[in-house]
């Protein structure tokens, strides 16, 4: 388990455009491309200073290269930060005001509490 | 010494910018309210002629992020550039620039180490709606100098409800002992029941109207002792995930006093999550 490399992962993805949209599209070679180059990044760091550890596990990969968010939700990625990206990538494919928002919420409503555990 | 002229409380809906600028058909059914109770509420902290706002919010994942995470934290800048790429996204919010007040927020870092609280700072901070939307709802002239105080109510472990309610209790020691002749306003911004990215988000009401009746009870009463007796960590994640939010309106209660009755509470039933407004002022002066 590495709740804290989804997390980063969902973090520097949603504050780029450019890479939101690559998420959008090629979902599954972002992620591959994110894990060899962006996962060790130190953010703040020049690129000569990284951590040699961070991966993903199997679970953790395939959720994300397959846009299955409420797999990410039982997973522990941060609910908060799941959320705004995949508004930012989905959003606009629903006709209905808060219609991808619903649809979220009937993904996750086999839930209940307590909630999967998202400290890090 | 300074003086505190006014604490005011408040959700931080990042939709109102947009609710209230709307026209035409874009105008959503509920934004001539909306926007009538904001400008109420505007005119609470209007009447109290501050110069200086002391802005506490929460960063919502923005510049504070996991790699290095405070408790709280102090902005020690003589500027602050606002609002994020994926906050104009998702919500329309437009840049802001702040003027900061760096004497003040010396102050509260020298006096909060002082008084037991290992307080972060931060020279460099772009600030986020928390602290935004409530300059947008009370000040959108933005011509004040501003302070923003961080608390973490967003990644686990965080702090007891009961280390929020002695911050702000430290908050207005400390801006009461500012060795300046200027006019304080404490503003804080928190959650009521709220979820988000979970299966209880974007209902027609907040997740659990039911604890937001009893929390604006909690704070319009200045009933600390029975909200504290109530909220824990544990409890908070029931009226919905993101609800730790309301730790930053325990703050704010402890700024105001415990046993301190609002001035002025007003609440707007939106859907997603309620809107609520208070403010004290700590000399009587100024009450409506």
């Amino acid at each position: 388990m590495s709740k804290y490399l989804l997390d980063k992962f969902l973090f520097t993805v949603d504050r780029d455009p450019e890479l939101v949209e690559r998420y959008r599209e090629q979902p599954r070679a972002t992620v591959e491309w994110w894990e060899a180059e962006y996962a060790g990044r130190l953010l703040g760091c020049h690129g000569g200073e990284r951590s040699t550890w961070p991966r993903f596990d199997v679970v953790e990969r395939e959720a994300l290269a397959t846009h299955d968010y409420p797999r990410l939700f039982e997973l522990g990625a941060h609910p908060f930060l799941t959320l705004t990206l995949f508004i930012a990538m989905f959003e606009r494919d629903y006709d209905e005001p808060l219609g991808f928002q619903h649809e979220y919420a009937r993904r996750l409503a086999h839930h209940s509490l307590p909630y999967p555990d998202i400290s890090t | 010494m300074a003086e505190l002229v006014a604490v005011i409380a408040s959700t931080h809906h990042p939709f109102y910018h947009r609710a209230s600028t709307a026209t035409g058909p874009d105008r959503p059914p509920f934004a001539d309210e909306w926007v009538r109770k904001v400008e109420a509420f505007r005119e609470t902290l209007t009447r109290a002629e501050p110069d200086v706002l002391v802005m506490v919010g929460s960063d919502h994942f923005h510049q504070l992020w996991l790699d290095n995470m405070p408790q709280f934290l102090v902005g020690k800048a003589p500027h602050y550039d606002a609002n994020w790429y994926n906050e104009e996204r998702e919500f329309g919010l437009p840049r802001m620039l702040f003027t900061g007040e760096e004497d003040l927020s010396a102050h509260l870092l020298r006096g909060g180490l002082d008084l037991g609280f290992d307080l972060a700072f931060s020279n460099e901070l772009r600030i986020d709606h928390s602290i935004t939307c409530p300059i947008i709802t009370l000040r959108p002239q933005n011509d004040l100098p501003i302070v923003p105080v961080y608390t973490n109510i967003f990644a686990p472990p965080l702090p007891r409800p009961k280390r929020f309610v002695q911050l702000g209790q430290a908050i207005r020691e400390l801006v009461e002992s500012w060795p300046d002749e200027r006019r304080v306003a404490v503003i804080g911004t928190g959650h009521l029941s709220l979820e988000l990215g979970g299966p209880r988000q974007f209902g027609p009401h907040g997740p659990d109207p039911a604890f937001d009746r009893k929390a604006v009870e909690w704070i319009a009463a200045g009933d600390l002792e029975g909200c504290l007796s109530e909220v824990t960590l544990d409890s908070l994640w029931n009226p919905g995930n993101a609800t730790h939010g309301f730790m930053d309106f325990m703050l704010m209660m402890g700024v105001a006093g415990e046993g301190r009755k609002a001035d002025y509470t007003d609440t707007y039933d939106l859907f997603h999550t309620m809107e609520a407004y208070f403010t004290w002022y700590p000399d009587g002066g100024g009450a409506a």
